[in-house]
């Protein structure tokens, strides 16, 4: 398979384009912050991604969805993370869906529809300290009754105080750093015994703190095998990384272009400051950057739509890639904006704050490189 | 699909063969490879009858065209015997920049008869070529060229001086870039094609900070090349040259892509060990390491991206400058870290068990990478220029 977009992808790249930019661009996040909207997202905007059939992307065909993949989920989240949108795509659509796919039969049936019609909003509690270590999985999960009760704390769960389904990462047995134990459960909004402290970060988005005092959830909550959680968690992380990624790789190329925009504009000593070669040049490596991020990016999303064994480093590539390629587009984009490119009126900084978070989500570039150095042997 | 799937499984029973096993081991530098040529120089029997077998199949250049000496193949095709090529471990049998560089440009720009006479040459290994455009006044601005070839009738004269001509010492013919009007720079200039044992020819090896010699000053000294060997149209060899650069700039960037050889972990686990976690025993060098081998992956990625692309026809007609910036870059900095990976093992210069100092010479010929073929700020200006249309100053 080519590693550029087919036709019908490049379609699909072009209605999301036009429909994410015009539905919800950055003047509507700016919106939501404004007015301190505390669910961190539009209901009315989740229920357009519906009508559009994004929310289903990833859902089977069988079941109701559109049965894409990851190159496709790619293409919205690019538009998402070019528009600075506030969404619940990235957790329900495709964390959550993923997850699913794990799931029974039950589960699959009750919270498909309820994603596919844009009324259902998910949210993945994996992260238990500031920062990610799956393996490191704490929160325990102990046998009561014919049921689990679950006890210890998430962190940095996205829309985890507004979620319908919290698909949470738990231990059933071992210790925490072991692959094995690991047990994932479905648990629904308003379970007892469960308490969401949500936080405002940097970007304006929220993310909730999980308190599990004892939650008690009866087995039918397990996602998949009990103890064998962590092959399903390793797809979801998959796919909600490279999502991340091609978010980022939005965030970097909106911010890249905003910028190139503005040196062209932009004059000083009586010249546009973009034919000053010490600004061409900078913009020229920063171009290169996101290019070679974005190939990363697509060759691990078609890897992950054909269950390649080489998927999974992949996609730590791509995530890993997209976070310096990204990083490096927003501190560009404020520096080459000057005194302006400081200010909360203009929108590069929106940028700067969003990459940030991305590159923080699901394992940074750091934690990532020592991934893949692990998996080579050194 | 079902198509492709049967000519994978073809080409992939037609290598393992016709691939000697000698020939499914990487090639150790340069010297290893074969150039082909008047006067080839064969490492072993198997490299030669590897060179034989492919050319007879046209897959030394797989997607030429038949009447030319090439395969024939389609791009989905070409990439399908890349990879089972590379699956297999199967060394590429020829080494030519009548390849890389000239053959995509007489394609493009050449005549019938320059096409039929040469193609086929340059597709058997039969000739080598080199590439005439660097002088020493003329590097990064190299539309200034001042070698100069007088018309004579049926005949250019032509007299000047060129520098850092790959190989010319040991090359049969010379693609050149030659002045034949001095009223207009690049409006000036013609792309010509001659042969290097012409009177007038010569050749002198310049030594190098690897202490090797694979560049040379080239002089020309009243040579007489015939008028059909003119590329293009007179004046025009310009667009001839932008063209050849490109294709120059993708051969370039794919050192990137790193050589076959022991892996840059594997020799810094040989130099320094592992810790009681097993890990690398130099936890700064181990990141620096592993954030290295992620911009490497990632480049090798693009790289695809660039090739489908660009067969697709949807590459950006200066993505090869993007290339060749990206790609160099990253091999000095892989040999860079190759350095402090082998600590003072990698410093010997001559020592046996130093295969000859190669990781020191070839640390110090990747320094080139960044310069020839356009430097690294020349790339960026294109890139600033003609992808992302920034004013000129």
């Amino acid at each position: 398979m080519p590693l550029y977009l087919d036709d019908q992808q490049s379609m699909l790249r072009d209605s999301a384009r036009a429909f994410v930019g015009e539905t919800a661009p950055i003047a509507h996040m700016r919106g939501l912050r404004d007015a301190k909207e505390p669910k961190g997202y539009a209901p009315a905007l989740w229920k357009q991604f519906s009508e559009m059939g994004f929310t289903g992307m990833l859902i089977p065909e069988a079941e109701g969805g559109l049965g894409l993949g990851a190159v496709e989920a790619g293409i919205v989240l690019e538009e998402i993370g070019r528009n600075l949108t506030p969404s619940p795509f990235l957790s329900t659509a495709i964390g959550a869906v993923e997850a699913l796919k794990a799931g029974s039969a039950a589960q699959r049936g009750r919270w498909f529809p309820a994603i596919l019609s844009g009324d259902a909003v998910a949210a993945l509690a994996i992260d238990e300290r500031a920062k990610h270590r799956p393996a490191a999985t704490a929160l325990t999960a102990e046998r009561a009754g014919n049921g689990f009760r679950l006890s210890g704390a998430k962190t940095f769960v996205t829309h985890g105080h507004v979620a319908d389904l919290v698909v949470v990462a738990a231990r059933t047995a071992g210790r925490a750093g072991d692959t094995e134990g690991i047990t994932l459960f479905a648990i629904e909004k308003g379970a007892a015994a469960l308490h969401a402290e949500p936080r405002r970060l940097a970007d304006a988005s929220i993310v909730a703190d999980l308190r599990f005092d004892g939650v008690e959830v009866s087995a039918d909550a397990v996602i998949g095998e009990i103890d064998g959680g962590w092959g399903p968690l390793t797809a979801i992380l998959d796919s909600v990384r490279v999502g991340a990624a091609a978010e980022l790789l939005g965030v970097g190329a909106g911010a890249m272009d905003m910028t190139v925009g503005y040196l062209k504009e932009r004059k000083q000593f009586g010249q546009t400051i973009g034919s000053f070669q010490a600004l061409q040049h900078r913009a020229a490596h920063l171009y290169a950057e996101l290019e070679v991020a974005r190939a990363a990016i697509l060759k691990a999303q078609q890897l992950v739509d054909a269950a390649d064994a080489r998927a999974e480093e992949a996609v730590m590539v791509a995530k890993a890639m997209a976070g310096l390629a990204t990083t490096l587009a927003v501190q560009e984009g404020v520096q080459m904006h000057g005194g302006i490119g400081m200010t909360d009126e203009y929108n590069i900084g929106f940028y700067m704050k969003r990459g940030r978070v991305l590159a923080e989500s699901f394992g940074d570039t750091d934690f990532l490189a020592d991934q893949i150095a692990r998996r080579a042997g050194y | 699909m079902s198509d492709l799937a049967g000519f994978r499984a073809e080409v992939a029973a037609w290598l393992e063969e016709n691939c000697p096993a000698a020939m499914r081991q990487p090639a150790r530098g340069d010297e290893d490879m074969c150039w082909g040529g008047r006067n080839p120089v064969f490492s072993c029997p198997e490299q030669k009858l590897w060179l034989e077998r492919m050319a007879a199949r046209g897959w030394t250049v797989p997607d030429w065209p038949r009447e030319y000496g090439g395969g024939g193949l389609d791009p989905a095709e070409t990439k399908v015997l890349r990879q089972e090529m590379a699956r297999l471990g199967c060394r590429s049998p020829l080494s030519s920049f009548g390849i890389w560089m000239l053959g995509p440009a007489l394609l493009k720009y050449g005549n019938e008869a320059q096409k039929r006479e040469h193609l086929p040459r340059i597709a058997r290994g039969e000739i080598r070529w080199c590439q005439g455009y660097s002088e020493p006044n003329a590097g990064s601005d190299l539309a200034s060229l001042a070698t100069r070839a007088e018309d004579r009738g049926d005949h250019f004269l032509v007299n000047g001086q060129k520098i850092w001509t790959s190989y010319a010492d040991k090359a049969d013919w010379i693609f050149c870039l030659v002045r034949t009007d001095r009223t207009s720079k690049h409006n000036g200039i013609s792309f010509v094609l001659f042969d290097m044992a012409s009177p007038g020819v010569s050749t002198k090896p310049i030594l190098l900070i690897s202490g090797y010699s694979p560049f040379c000053e080239t002089f020309f000294d009243d040579v007489k090349v015939p008028k059909e060997n003119l590329v293009g149209e007179l004046n025009k060899g310009w667009d001839v040259a932008k063209y050849l650069l490109g294709h120059e700039r993708e051969m370039i960037s794919a050192m990137g892509l790193g050589e076959a050889g022991v892996p840059l972990p594997e020799i810094a686990l040989q130099s320094m060990g592992r810790d009681d976690r097993g890990l690398l025993d130099e936890p700064v060098l181990r990141a620096r390491i592993a954030l290295f081998e992620v911009r490497a992956a990632a480049f090798r990625a693009m790289s695809e991206r660039f090739i489908d692309e660009l067969k697709a026809g949807k590459a950006h007609p200066a993505q090869p400058s993007m290339m060749k910036y990206y790609g160099t870059e990253l091999n000095k900095a892989r040999h860079e870290l190759i350095m402090a990976a082998g600590g003072s093992g990698a410093l010997d210069w001559e020592s046996a068990a130093s295969n000859g100092g190669a990781a020191a010479r070839a640390w110090l010929r990747t320094k080139a990478n960044s310069i020839e073929g356009g430097t690294s700020e020349v790339q960026l200006n294109i890139i600033a220029k003609r992808i992302l249309d920034l004013p000129s100053a």
